[in-house]
């Protein structure tokens, strides 16, 4: 087991390096960072001048021997863009991503499993076919159309929640949070919907042919002939059985939603990691863009290794063909 | 805990009393950061004039008036000099010194300042007396007021309490001045949060009697210009611009918003490369067809302003002739009038210069930069087409393309878009930057290298002619020569449209430099 969890941290750094490496090479054709930070009418030696200050002058492997050496003392750099440490603005916008992807989260598990199992057990009922039409959009959509769609009906024609932005936030030590006021709550909702109605979907159909499946399997027939429940069956027994693919699929698929934060939040301003990640684009942002990159594939790896120490903790099968192979 | 909501609840309370005057604004991108000597961009200079003061202010209309200077006069060829205001405090109480002009210049000369240019011909501040101040330049510089506005002054006590005295390009310390202002200026900052807000409200110990009747002004960029539009439209904000052409009729119809449109300073153009003896997309011919003049005519000629300004622009745009526009010291209305569109000359022009069957070259062009750029550049592909060139596009994002035409490819294009707004609102900062080479550090977006000793020779003379009349006539004089030289095609001018709700009151414009100045907002 520890040898295990050795081994896959070791593939992990190597997995992040690979990253920082395929990032910084892709940034060397991104443009000129130069270009954005000075004055149009800037003369040949003041661009230099500030090309070798920002030490853009040195080649590319010296560049990123740098960026590594640096990233091994935490040292994230400094946007060239905002003109803090890097580091600083990511704890900065943390806050408002994690707890956008939490909502978002939270939500598809909590609409998607209910109707998941609503469709898979009345099958042919007329609010199943309705469920599953509308979770078609949800697949079919894309989010910044979702988005902007949310926005007119709920910002611009009822006027009942904001169209851009986190609201008021209290600050709880280094944590911004939105939990705490009226507006910050309101402007979580639009968000969180559009980033989470992918998911919810994807999980209301996953349970759906989940709960199809195991209804059909012998002991739910053994289950019906002992007289118990409807009730004990369909959640006691049928929904557990489900459970273990929907865990699986939503450990991954959270990565996904930081991921695709990027989207939600461009649409929505919302001040969080992608729209840093965005802004850094436009403005080539070398620090800020490697940053980002390195810490979304420390989130995968970290997700990854967790589900994969999870299947060591729920399926006992696993444990016997490591213990064996491993001799 | 409870205490921590109770006063955000406080605050938010506090912030909106019943006669209260906010203005909340919007635009596509946020400040680039508050130190007044980097960040040269527009909007960031416009949020910098009301938090910092230059001695000099410039007006709606692009004229002077005093700022922190109350009088200036040329007392000699190389000196200018300044009264300086008296009993004028920074935000944070200390007094308005001499001193604080000599350190600001200081700050603006310094090796990491992207302000230079402002200050360039300025060779030393002297102290006359503590209210007297003379600028020594190198050389006689007639324009040197006209640089002025966007030198600000900041207190020498402040930066050196707060030890931001040197300019830092925020690469190895972090930056306090770009979080934090102590200007004199009408407004003060209270709270600045990158890409999400900065919220200022009025000095009341300004010493001017302001023109504005706003008691807060939140600044809240919105880069997505749908959720933009629809914050507008929902009430979220006041004032928002760029509005896209496609919602202008739609903000328009909503009841309590509307859009304001007025003319802007940038102007649109293509350049060709007139130095390489070989076009780029013409290699082992030994040919450059754009160094005849014919050619460059023919071009031209074959562009249909009016239908791009009807068709692509939708009507908001200004077809000029002019690499400047009106409003800038040195427009000329005989410069701004475009030779026609003729095909049919153009095609033969092209056969008299020897490509009677065209050639083939690419037109570079960017695609988020300017309004509906990749989509003029569209328009003129087929326009090209008609009189036999062989035109291939390449329109790519902003950065690409200026590495690509400018200096970090060295000029590696043979005929490309580019806008220019001249920083100085003149004239001569387009002379110099766009259409003259040889220069020490001149011709930097003359990308296409065009050059005539003629217009050169103009330029060096307007740069120190002390009468302001016949200056001006020296720089229509040299467009005049490159507009008959084909140095370049100008297309037009944008015009920039601005979305505003009805408690904005009706004297507000839209400013030809596209940014906000508060001073000139009112409420109603």
């Amino acid at each position: 087991m520890f040898a295990y969890i050795v081994r896959r941290a070791l593939q992990s750094i190597l997995v992040m390096a690979a990253v920082a490496f395929v990032a910084f090479a892709l940034f060397q054709y991104m443009g000129d960072p130069i270009n954005q930070m000075v004055a149009q009418d800037a003369s040949a030696a003041e661009r230099e001048a500030l090309r070798r200050t920002l030490g853009l002058d040195r080649p590319f492997y010296v560049q990123f021997l740098v960026f590594l050496k640096n990233l091994m003392t935490g040292n994230f750099g400094f946007s060239f863009r905002i003109g803090t440490p890097v580091a600083q603005i990511i704890a900065e916008r943390l806050p408002a991503t994690l707890e956008l992807v939490l909502v978002a989260a939270l939500f598809a598990l909590f609409i998607g499993v209910p109707a998941g199992v609503y469709t898979g057990l009345h099958r042919h009922g007329a609010m199943s076919r309705f469920m599953l039409t509308v979770s078609l959009i949800g697949v079919s959509l894309p989010t910044f159309l979702i988005g902007i769609l949310l926005i007119l009906i709920f910002a611009v024609l009822l006027g009942w929640l904001p169209s851009f932005g986190r609201g008021q936030t209290v600050q709880l030590g280094f944590w911004s949070t939105g939990f705490l006021t009226a507006s910050g709550l309101k402007a979580l909702i639009l968000p969180s919907i559009t980033l989470g109605l992918f998911q919810t979907t994807l999980i209301m159909r996953l349970v759906r042919s989940e709960m199809l499946e195991v209804l059909r399997s012998d002991y739910i027939k053994f289950a019906r002939a002992r007289g118990l429940t409807n009730r004990a069956i369909n959640f006691g027994h049928a929904l557990k059985n489900t459970l273990v693919p929907v865990i699986t699929i939503a450990g991954l698929q959270i990565g996904g939603l930081i991921a695709f934060a990027i989207i939600t939040e461009t649409v929505f301003q919302w001040p969080g990691m992608g729209f840093l990640f965005i802004t850094a684009i436009q403005f080539v942002d070398v620090p800020v863009m490697s940053s980002y990159l390195v810490l979304v594939a420390l989130f995968f790896v970290l997700i990854n290794l967790v589900v994969d120490l999870l299947y060591f903790a729920v399926d006992p099968r696993l444990r016997v063909e490591r213990s064996v192979s491993a001799h | 805990m409870r205490y921590v909501i109770a006063t955000a609840l406080a605050v938010a309370m506090a912030a909106a009393p019943a006669h209260a005057k906010v203005l909340r604004y919007s635009t596509n991108a946020d400040l680039l950061g508050l130190d007044p000597a980097i960040n040269n961009e527009g909007p960031t200079n416009a949020m910098k004039t009301n938090l910092y003061e230059g001695l000099i202010y410039r007006n709606f209309d692009l004229s002077l008036s005093p700022g922190l200077a109350t009088e200036w006069s040329q007392v000699s060829p190389e000196v200018w000099r300044f009264k300086l205001r008296q009993g004028v405090k920074f935000h944070d109480g200390t007094p308005l010194t001499a001193a604080d002009v000599v350190f600001s210049l200081g700050r603006y000369k310094a090796d990491q300042s992207d302000m230079k240019s402002y200050v360039a011909t300025v060779k030393e501040v002297k102290i006359v007396d503590p209210s007297t101040i003379d600028f020594v330049t190198s050389g006689p510089d007639p324009i040197l007021p006209q640089q002025l506005p966007l030198f600000y002054i900041m207190s020498k006590v402040w930066s050196e309490k707060n030890n931001t005295t040197q300019v830092v390009r925020g690469t190895s310390a972090p930056t306090f001045i770009n979080f934090n202002a102590n200007g004199t200026g009408p407004f003060k900052l209270v709270e600045r949060v990158a890409d999400n807000r900065t919220v200022v409200e009025p000095n009341k110990d300004w010493w001017g009697k302001p023109d504005h009747n706003l008691t807060r002004a939140e600044f809240r960029p919105i880069a997505n210009a749908a959720t933009r539009v629809a914050a507008l439209l929902s009430g979220e904000i006041d004032l928002m611009y760029p509005v896209p052409a496609q919602d202008v009729q739609r903000i328009n119809s909503t009841p309590g918003a509307k859009v304001l449109t007025g003319a802007e300073l940038r102007t649109i153009f293509f350049g060709f490369d007139q130095e390489r003896s070989e076009l780029l997309d013409m290699k082992g011919t030994g040919k450059n067809p754009f160094k005849d003049k014919r050619v460059r005519e023919a071009f031209y000629k074959a562009i249909d302003i009016q239908s791009i300004q009807r068709v692509v622009m939708r009507g908001s745009s200004r077809p000029t002739g002019s690499m400047v526009a009106p409003g800038i010291a040195g427009f000329s209305e005989e410069v701004d009038k475009r030779p026609a569109y003729n095909p049919d000359e153009a095609k033969k022009l092209l056969a008299d210069a020897g490509y009677p069957n065209g050639f083939p070259v690419t037109l570079d062009c960017p695609n988020d930069r300017y309004d509906n750029d990749e989509a003029i550049c569209q328009a003129v592909v087929p326009m090209l087409t008609r009189i036999g060139v062989q035109i291939k596009l390449n329109a790519q994002t902003r950065s690409k393309h200026f590495d690509k035409i400018g200096l970090k490819e060295n000029y590696n294009t043979s005929f490309y878009m580019l806008g220019w707004t001249p920083g100085t609102f003149d004239a001569h900062n387009m002379l110099v930057n766009i259409v003259t080479l040889k220069e020490k550090d001149s011709g930097i977006f003359n990308s296409g290298r065009y050059t005539n000793p003629k217009v050169e020779q103009l330029t060096k003379q307007a740069e120190t002619e002390m009468d302001l009349k016949k200056r001006n006539d020296l720089m229509v004089e040299a467009q005049k020569i490159h507009k008959d030289d084909y140095g370049h095609i100008p297309l037009h001018q944008q015009t920039l449209a601005w979305g505003v709700r009805d408690t904005v009151d009706g004297s507000v414009k839209p400013r030809p430099s596209n940014d906000v100045d508060l001073r000139q907002i009112k409420m109603k």
